[in-house]
């Protein structure tokens, strides 16, 4: 190591001693209550023992997720500072106003887009790939981005879409590449519409990995046999596809794709880091955070969060629903 | 063609095994660039990484590692700034525990809702997973009060207050908070299809719920745990809004994400240390995950698709 510095270790050392410090307390005392409830016998150590093992997840629950979203409830029907009660003033300014309009739009744009790109694609590979016989390869480096960073994925993706003027030098991938076509850049991640296409094209790649390994891993749960015999009648390619592969992993398809509408919706890293929400690319989830961080209106941004869930809520509903006839099935 | 296909690999033949490797090699070399690009800017001179594209790189090469350096020990043009170890440090300060937390509370909760069942059990794990779509940015506003300044109904006071915001201990907790969802959705998924014979006989020889837990349940969950403890540690890792919020502009806690994204502001006109700073940010995920990445994906999967 070239730090020399002693207060190097007098500023970090105490982080690591809390760190392992705080580990250790975790499980003396989990180990010190699993004793002591272990010994206790008779009728009350089944709801004991659904006590210990439930509670600590259910407080955490109840004071982390369940109380705050109460809270945006509340907090969307007062004013900027949560003081009085202004009635559905909030709803109405996102009814009303022009700009919030482009915000929601875009958004619904994401949700149909993006879904669809990723786990089309996703399909695509999966289906190519179990065509292969070496696809770890291929396979790793396309799941990579999903282990990098919305920030460091916005720095990669600042050299694709970087611009320069006419006459300077081209550092941006995409402007050297139009060059190299004839034609001259335009200024991508302030020409709108095309921007906020730009920025779906970082979410793709982000995401398509994630729908192709699921997906693969259905295509492959499905029985040799029928692919088989399907195929001595005769079925190849788009007809063995549309007949056989795909009704067998539409399951697994439509949980994907629900997957990737939820964490479209949800979306905020890629908006606030490429362009914090500016040059007509804001979404519902980066105008929330605006909202409450930067103009400091609690009331207005939990509005937009109560529409955020309400939009998430049929999803929702339709994966319970299947859940539950999986559940019951097996 | 497809005749000799299909001997060896019977009835796959949506298309042939060639076209299949063309469009996937394809699209992996057009996935791979960016990134690439990145990695070959970070070993550029800073004079170069301004005029020139970094393909540049295959007409004429010119390498340098004082990017690493900058960013490591704080050394060449922008000594100032100082090396960023320590945000390193505070990163892994963060994400082990917040790690560890949220596995084994899920662990728990997940064995309790699939195997000391109650009425409403059924009703609570859907409840549970129902919990995953409240969005992270409703919770944060409340959950800062509370840890600035505890919980009161009049002048009962519920939770006191915990006085943690700014310090590690409130960066784990709500990270631990919005994990549990998943986790305890994947776990439950995992820990319900344990074979029901095993849990009964130990029962039989008078082993209580604590027991089982530790010496059948645990063991026999790894690979569902690994799974999940990997997704969460690149989740963590990762995060900015959490450490953001939280870490309440404390430097001496602030993640290596949070402070890569301050540099891009910062630093505007050093682009060729932020490509180094951003590569150092993302070696820690990438090799965990290619190290891992089997147990990950089989994780993503336990009771997804059957």
């Amino acid at each position: 190591m070239v730090v020399h510095h002693a207060s190097f270790w007098s500023d970090n050392l105490p982080k690591i001693e809390q760190t392992l410090g705080a580990i250790a307390i975790f499980f003396a005392v989990l180990g010190a209550i699993f004793y002591l409830a272990g010994k206790v016998n008779g009728r009350a150590a089944r709801p004991l023992a659904s006590l210990i093992f439930l509670g600590p997840a259910l407080l955490l629950l109840l004071v982390g997720l369940i109380v705050p979203a109460a809270k945006t409830i509340l907090f969307s029907f007062k004013d900027a500072y949560s003081m009085k009660y202004v009635g559905f003033k909030n709803y109405k300014w996102i009814i009303q106003d022009p700009e919030i309009h482009k915000v929601i739009w875009n958004t619904l744009i994401w949700i149909l887009v993006t879904p669809f790109a990723t786990t089309a694609l996703g399909l695509l590979l999966a289906i190519m790939l179990n065509r292969m016989k070496r696809e770890s390869l291929p396979k790793s480096l396309l799941f990579m981005p999903m282990a990098i960073s919305f920030v460091g994925a916005s720095i990669i993706w600042q050299f694709v879409y970087n611009y320069a003027p006419e006459g300077q030098p081209q550092t941006g991938l995409l402007s050297a590449i139009a060059r190299t076509l004839g034609f001259t850049p335009p200024n991508w991640i302030l020409s709108q519409p095309l921007n906020t296409f730009l920025l779906m094209v970082i979410f793709v790649w982000v995401e398509t990995g994630f729908a192709m390994v699921i997906l693969s891993a259905a295509i492959k749960g499905v029985p040799d046999d029928i692919m088989e015999a399907s195929a001595l009648d005769g079925a190849t390619g788009w007809k063995l596809f549309r007949g056989i592969t795909f009704p067998m992993v539409r399951g697994t398809f439509i949980v994907v794709f629900a997957t990737m509408v939820v964490t479209s919706l949800k979306l905020f890293d890629i908006v606030r880091t490429v362009t914090g929400g500016n040059f007509g690319t804001s979404v519902i989830s980066n105008e929330m955070y605006s909202q409450i961080f930067v103009r400091f209106n609690t009331g207005r941004g939990s509005a937009l969060a109560v529409i955020l869930f309400i939009l998430v809520t049929p999803i929702l509903v339709y994966n319970i629903r299947n859940l539950r006839r999986e559940r019951s099935i097996s | 063609m497809s005749t000799k296909v299909a001997e060896h690999t019977p009835g796959r033949k949506l298309f042939s095994s060639k076209i299949a490797a063309t469009v996937v090699w394809t699209i992996t070399i057009l996935w791979t660039i960016p990134t690439f690009g990145l990695f070959v800017t970070s070993f550029r001179p800073k004079g170069d990484v301004f005029l020139t594209g970094w393909w540049h790189i295959f007409t004429s090469p010119h390498f340098t590692l004082s990017n690493y350096d900058s960013v490591l020990f704080g050394k060449g043009d922008a000594g100032s700034v100082g090396g960023v170890i320590p945000y390193f440090l505070n990163s892994l300060a963060i994400t082990v525990p917040a790690v560890i937390f949220p596995v084994v509370i899920a662990t728990m909760a997940a064995y309790s809702l699939a195997w000391i069942r109650f009425r409403g059990s059924d009703a609570l794990f859907f409840f549970i997973f129902a919990l995953q779509i409240v969005p992270i940015q409703m919770s944060l506003i409340p959950l800062l009060q509370l840890f600035t300044g505890g919980a009161h109904i009049g002048s009962l006071t519920l939770i006191p207050r915990l006085g943690i915001a700014g310090k590690l201990a409130g960066i784990w907790l709500p990270h631990t908070m919005f994990a549990l969802p998943l986790a305890i959705y994947l776990l439950h998924n995992f820990i319900s299809s344990l074979p029901r014979d095993l849990m009964e006989a130990a029962f039989v020889d008078g082993a209580n719920h604590f027991m089982v837990f530790r010496r059948i349940v645990l063991p026999l969950s790894v690979p569902a745990i690994a799974a999940f403890g990997i997704f969460q540690f690149l989740w963590v890792w990762n995060d900015l809004l959490v450490a953001l919020t939280f870490s309440a502009g404390t430097q001496n806690i602030s993640p290596i994400n949070a402070k890569l994204a301050s540099l891009v502001g910062q630093w505007g006109a050093h682009w060729e240390i932020l490509t180094a700073g951003a590569f150092v940010t993302i070696a820690v995920p990438l090799v965990v995950f290619f190290s891992l990445q089997r147990y990950f994906v089989r994780g993503l999967l336990a009771g997804s698709v059957k």
